[in-house]
């Protein structure tokens, strides 16, 4: 039987969009894998962490930490996310070793989505069909912390009817970057736009991504430039068929 | 953020010529390092980016070793090591130095080094004439300016504005062409340079077991500015040191290509002591001024120490969105982009500007560019945290510190989570058919919710959560 699985769906997923969420599940089932939600989940504790607050951010974590205790698998649909569980729970809990050696633990089961599919579901054709043509974002943290590049690819080029047209920014950033997105909100517009650039340059009517805040960075510029391209989240295009 | 800090990058960002240029100008830096970092040409790249950053990581944490070698080393040359804690005592030396041989003309070489302390206004508030050889660095003083990037200091003036300064502060004929206005720079420089009595550099690596400065450039005016003079004085950072001859060439293969995308710059030069006996160039004394300034204060702090294995190659500016947004003289201090953002507030303290570490996307293309391996996000991560303990110490920020309590709290009790959500859910206005949300016609608009707007849509509610999805499902 295959292994359990534990979503940690994250706050802006549960938040805001929740569609992303039911796909990855509805993914996950169809390779027969059961998914298990844990309903005390709430955030990882990023945004205060990379704003500085500490103190703030081990207090989330440490919640976290007791929420997942005891999973086999921790399925996340962010980069980004994973990236402050994997890499940072290590960093903020130097002082704290129960809750330091609970974060190593835990770190090698916590898996991207399209890493779990590969890595530990060995899978690249999950039976998927979505006539349209795409372009892929490459988010910072999935591709620097996590080194997630070819993966979500492989699995697009398995999606049927569907086309993955390169766009030359595919890993500058979006301009997101957290609470940045708003302290720096020009900047971050300008970053944004920039990237849109090249994406309407590839002719690509969707731009698809594994962390739904660049996602929402970019909807809401393309939104703001009138441009109808829509975003998606690469488990939303996986759950299609 | 400082007003000041607020106002020059908004200013930028307005600037469209300014925009275009730099995106321009660093967009062709990233190419050329792209294309010269290539396993055809440098099959062994990151394997050289990992040696760089073990001999850096070694100097550094045996800094005191190596200093006392390249001193013994150089005065066995028959050079002079001069230790300055900060710019004053830079400038005292030259000072002195220029009064006891009746020196009036100095001519340097681009060191941002001497930059950081200000040395040709201390200079010149002794009415001593201290000219900038390299072109770009000629130009940026020529203008009264700072340079807008560590290697290319005029990166951000475009032809026509360099043609305009060189009329305006020259008295020539506007010429628009970049190769004869190299031409006129180059007419003034020479009779510079055969007149200077001092010749002040900077230093690329300095090398304890040859006692030697090594210089890298393209316009071979570094090579004049240190043996055409009588004297030559090198001013570097303590960090700028390796410890052998040999390890050069990893560190010269990494400068060039993720500096310029040049294998190896057009210029090196190793210059170990002033003239001997029987040579027929170099200076008849060699000074080598080693500057704190701030150093040894970084070099105490563990956690962030690697700031010093920095060997100014700017590439994380070129890489950085937010560089090439808000440009070099956006940054408080003369270190711009990434790297500025992690050295200013080590070397002038985080209140300097507060802002700072919090003015990046922390997408990490910085690190990923890095010859030497900074783990540039780490550094600024933990500056973010040392703006947030002053803050409260001076109880400042208040609100946000507040906020992130309360969303802490929140975040720990998953049913007043969910019950936060609801409210927000049913304060967003409604959209037809899930459409994104342009502006908010509620009594309360929140900041954060304001800056969003001011530059994207809204996402809307959804009718459900993924949770409440969850269980009905």
């Amino acid at each position: 039987m295959a292994a359990r699985v534990s979503l940690f769906v994250t706050c802006i997923v549960d938040q805001l969009f929740p569609k992303a969420g039911m796909a990855v599940v509805e993914v996950l089932e169809r390779l027969g894998f059961p998914v298990d939600f844990p309903e005390q989940q709430t955030c990882c504790g990023q945004p205060a962490f990379n704003s500085g607050y500490r103190e703030e951010a081990r207090q989330v974590a440490r919640h976290f930490l007791d929420v997942f205790r005891g999973a086999e698998y921790i399925v996340v649909p962010s980069g980004s996310c994973t990236s402050m569980i994997a890499h940072h729970f290590a960093d903020i809990f130097q002082a704290e070793p129960q809750y330091l050696e609970q974060a190593r633990q835990l770190a090698p089961k916590v898996f991207e989505f399209s890493q779990f599919l590969l890595e530990v579901a060995g899978v690249e054709d999950v039976g998927a069909r979505l006539d349209e043509v795409v372009t892929y974002h490459d988010s910072c943290h999935a591709l620097r912390e996590l080194k997630v590049k070819d993966g979500p690819r492989r699995l697009l080029s398995h999606v049927r009817g569907l086309e993955l047209r390169e766009m030359d920014a595919a890993e500058e950033c979006c301009g997101f970057g957290g609470t940045f997105s708003v302290k720096f909100a020009e900047v971050s517009g300008g970053m944004a736009r920039n990237k849109i650039d090249s994406i309407v340059r590839t002719g690509a009517s969707a731009v698809v991504s594994v962390d739904s805040s660049c996602l929402m960075q970019l909807q809401g510029a393309l939104s703001r430039a009138g441009l109808p391209i829509r975003t998606l989240h690469l488990a939303e295009v996986l759950a299609s068929r | 953020m400082s007003a000041v800090f607020d106002d020059k990058i908004q200013t930028t960002l307005a600037d469209g010529k300014l925009q275009l240029a730099i995106y321009t100008a660093t967009g062709r830096l990233i190419e050329k390092r792209r294309k010269a970092i290539m396993p055809e040409g440098c099959p062994d790249y990151q394997e050289l980016r990992t040696h760089a950053n073990a001999v850096k990581r070694h100097t550094i944490d045996h800094l005191d070793y190596y200093l006392e070698e390249f001193a013994r080393n150089v005065e066995a040359h028959g050079g002079k090591v001069v230790f300055c804690k900060d710019g004053q005592d830079v400038a005292d030396f030259v000072l002195r130095l220029a009064k006891e041989r009746g020196a009036t003309l100095i001519v340097k070489s681009k060191s941002m080094t001497t930059e950081e302390v200000d040395l040709n206004e201390r200079l010149e508030h002794h009415h001593l004439e201290s000219v900038e050889t390299d072109l770009g660095e000629y130009i940026i003083q020529l203008a009264h300016e700072r340079p807008y990037h560590i290697v290319a200091p005029a990166l951000h003036k475009t032809r026509e504005q360099v043609a305009d300064l060189l009329t305006d502060k020259l008295g020539v004929a506007r010429e628009t062409v970049i190769e004869k206005q190299t031409m006129i720079a180059r007419a003034v420089l020479r009779e510079k340079f055969l007149s200077a009595d001092i010749g002040v550099s900077g230093a690329n690596f300095l090398v304890a077991d040859s006692g030697a400065v090594v210089l890298v450039e393209n316009e071979g005016n570094a090579r004049l500015t240190t043996s055409a003079p009588k004297i030559h004085i090198a001013v570097a950072g303590i960090e700028k040191m390796i410890p052998r001859a040999q390890d050069l060439g990893v560190f010269l293969k990494l400068l060039g290509r993720s500096a310029t995308g040049q294998p190896l710059t057009v210029y090196t030069s190793f210059l170990s002591g002033p003239r001997r006996g029987d040579e027929i160039d170099g200076p008849d004394e060699f000074y080598v001024v080693l500057l704190d300034n701030g150093r040894t204060k970084v070099l105490a702090d563990r956690e962030k120490r690697e700031s010093l294995y920095c060997i100014r190659c700017g590439a994380c500016l070129n890489h950085c969105p937010v560089y090439r947004k808000i440009g070099g003289h956006s940054f408080p201090w003369i270190y711009s982009g990434p790297i500025g953002a992690i050295l200013t507030p080590q070397f002038l303290g985080v209140n300097h500007e507060p802002a700072l570490p919090f003015a990046s996307s922390l997408c990490g293309a910085c690190a990923e560019v890095c010859p030497v391996k900074i783990d540039i996000p780490k550094i600024l991560l933990e500056l973010r945290s040392e703006v947030k303990e002053a803050e409260q110490r001076q109880g400042a920020n208040r609100l946000e510190r507040i906020a992130f309590r309360i969303w802490a709290w929140v975040m720990r009790h998953p049913r007043v989570y969910e019950l936060a959500g609801m409210a927000a859910a049913s304060l967003a206005p409604a959209t037809d058919g899930g459409a994104w949300v342009r502006s908010l016609r509620t009594a309360i608009q929140p900041t954060p919710l304001r800056a969003w707007l001011s530059q994207r849509d809204l996402p809307p509610s959804p009718p459900k959560s993924f949770r409440q999805m969850w269980r009905e499902r």
